[in-house]
């Protein structure tokens, strides 16, 4: 039984620890470890593809993140008032939201886009005064979609529970105390739900960041950190592409752990 | 009538869907009053509160406060403050900051300085001074109550609210609170609307309780005209120990009735409602007003099953054949050896103003349900 779970957790990690072992490898080759080194993290950092692709990444988590926090809290918040069965029907919504496997996601989305973009190009067209309209194509702004639709559903679950969770009390004793209900969601509901917000944000970044499926089908000429990643794998396993892996698993790693603090740092009990 | 009430209710009714929690109550509270409402759980007096706070409005009739009509008042717009159950202290917020979270609403605006001095001021009244920057979690159970007593009482609200407040406190912490509760009410000379299930702690801390059962007001009075002269059979089995003897009524004279009991002793008792005769009947015999002495003489005889010596008193569960077990108190006086054993036989008699007969038909509390029936019908 032992050997089983030595096995099974052995077959989990010992790819990724082969991963951060061979970044600090000195030699060429992926194969054989030759000595200690950095020179593959100098190298990847000065790489201004590797560079570019990384900018992008960051910026398209980053405002993802920031989009599905605000529009999943405020999900979170109006579901509170919907009546149980119709809370049922969302609630399954944003669960089948979550299982939906990723490529169904990229492939709907692009479809989505596309079809958005033949009906509002020609009306964009039609309504600038000049001969260059905007025209609407994928890119960072899909892509930020993307992310941004599938995070808030993260959100909104999150979010809901700890609303779930919240003393409907303290609520109740603000009001008693002459609080508006907007100075009660600012000095009452909000405080209490930041951690869940912030929980929240933190995931839908890790997860716009380490996406390669759904910004594969809606990137258009961009390139996320993944996306590289996945390209020049084709040119072969590189020290170089290690490196990149153990920032990415660092990040993820810490960022996910952060969350996890946040979501328990739990209201002490009265 | 001269002064306008701090509350009144004119023919209050709550439903939730099918089921009516409160019907039809009309109550007038005067001012700098402690009320107390008391009743089973469920028996609507919690409901009441909160639609006095404003939490819920009721589906018929007027809640007033101070003579205004509060339908469609908000709780943040009214002049009432309430003494949550479980305090409802903001946990992200330390004590002072609680304590001044109503005064921060205030408008025109304080100054901060104003509202610290009267955040420090409600901290001494509670006994609690130099406490306002502790967290909520590090304080106590009965620290956290004297918070939400400060925090409520620093607005000078026209009424305080209290939801079973003490019921999350051990014994003696409860007996303390009760004696400070009665003394904050009186300095303060505000009313006090208390809601608890538990009645010695309404017969011990109020002027008036409110007696309600399924939804209704069963009786309102002083404490002692509530446990002495119980409006109905549920007031007396629910408001202090009482045993209840059933029988039927053998003949009437004028207030008076004389009832034969099941082992066919007739005693004659008082009456409070209308009985016929042959109509079954139960009569309340509270344990004080039963006097035990040697068998022969009082009115029913039985035999000492148990007994409980409490010190200044002792507790008697006495089996009287074809009657049943019956509690007596009885004084201890030390050095009298009054004390009756285990085994011993013993008779029991009582004045002739202690027995209280009701109809045993109606409102014992076990028929809340077809109340509610009746009330959605008519």
């Amino acid at each position: 039984m032992r050997a089983f779970v030595v096995a099974v957790f052995g077959f989990l990690y010992l790819p990724i620890a082969l991963v951060v072992l061979f970044s600090f490898n000195a030699g060429h080759h992926a194969s054989e470890f030759t000595g200690f080194s950095v020179q593959w993290y100098g190298k990847a950092l000065s790489n201004p593809f590797l560079v570019e692709a990384l900018k992008n990444s960051l910026f398209i988590a980053t405002t993802s993140a920031l989009l599905a926090a605000f529009c999943g809290t405020a999900a979170a918040l109006g579901l509170q008032r919907v009546g149980a069965p119709a809370r049922a029907v969302f609630d399954a919504l944003l669960g089948a939201a979550i299982v939906v496997p990723g490529v169904v996601i990229g492939i709907s989305t692009l479809v989505a886009l596309v079809q958005l973009f033949v009906v509002v190009n020609p009306f964009l067209a039609s309504l600038w005064p000049t001969d260059q309209p905007p025209r609407l194509a994928l890119g960072y702004g899909s892509i930020i979609a993307a992310h941004g639709l599938f995070s808030m559903a993260l959100v909104t679950m999150i979010v809901g529970t700890r609303l779930s969770s919240l003393d409907r009390n303290l609520v109740e004793a603000s009001s008693d105390l002459y609080a508006t209900p907007l100075t009660t969601f600012r000095s009452i509901v909000l405080p209490q739900i930041m951690p869940a917000v912030i929980a929240g944000f933190l995931l839908a970044f890790t997860f716009s960041f380490d996406d390669f499926i759904i910004a594969f089908f809606v990137a258009g000429a961009q390139t996320t950190l993944p996306i590289y990643v996945f390209a020049s794998i084709r040119r072969g396993v590189t020290p170089e592409i290690n490196a990149i892996a153990t920032i990415v698993l660092a990040a993820s790693v810490l960022l996910v752990l952060l969350a996890q603090w946040q979501l328990g740092r739990r209201k002490p009990s009265p | 009538m001269t002064a306008v009430p701090d509350i009144e209710f004119r023919a209050v009714t709550k439903r939730y869907g099918a089921v009516t929690a409160v019907s039809g109550i009309d109550l007038a509270i005067p001012p700098s009053a402690f009320v107390a409402l008391l009743g089973p759980s469920g028996c609507g007096k919690t409901t009441c509160l909160r639609m006095i706070g404003g939490f819920e409005q009721p589906s018929e009739g007027h809640v007033l406060i101070r003579g205004r009509d509060m339908a469609g008042t908000p709780p943040y717009r009214r002049p009432v403050n309430m003494v949550f159950q479980q305090y409802a202290l903001f946990p992200h917020l330390d004590v002072e900051d609680n304590i001044s979270y109503g005064l921060r609403q205030a408008r025109p605006r304080l100054t901060s300085r104003e509202i610290s001095l009267k955040a420090v001021e409600a901290l001494a009244m509670v006994q609690l001074a130099g406490y306002g920057r502790r967290k909520i979690h590090e304080l106590s159970g009965g620290q956290q109550q004297r918070v939400a007593l400060a925090r409520a009482l620093v607005n000078k609200p026209a009424v305080l609210l209290l939801d079973e407040p003490l019921a999350a406190l051990d014994k003696k912490l409860r007996t303390d609170m009760q004696i400070e509760l009665q003394n904050l009410q009186r300095e303060i000379g505000i009313t006090f609307v208390l809601v608890t299930h538990d009645q010695e702690e309404a017969l011990s801390m109020s002027d008036f309780v409110c007696v309600m059962n399924g939804g209704r007001i069963v009786q309102l009075g002083q404490p002692s005209e509530i446990y002495d002269e119980p409006a109905d059979l549920f007031v007396a089995d629910f408001v202090g120990k009482t045993n209840l003897l059933s029988g039927k009524v053998a003949g009437l004279s004028g207030d008076r009735v004389d009832v034969a009991l099941a082992d066919g002793t007739v005693i004659s008792a008082r009456k409070r409602v209308p009985l016929s005769r042959g109509e079954a009947v139960s009569v309340s015999l509270r344990p004080e007003s039963l006097s035990l002495t040697a068998p022969g003489s009082g009115s029913l005889q039985g035999i000492v099953r148990n007994r409980i010596f409490l010190g200044s008193t002792a507790e008697y569960a006495i089996e009287v054949q074809g009657i049943g077990s019956l509690l007596a108190k009885a004084d201890h006086l030390i050095g009298q050896g009054n004390l009756f054993k285990p085994g011993e036989p013993v008779a029991i008699g009582f004045a002739a103003g202690a027995p209280l007969a009701f109809p045993t038909s109606k409102n014992n509390g076990t028929n809340q349900r077809e109340d509610h029936h009746v009330e959605i019908v008519s």
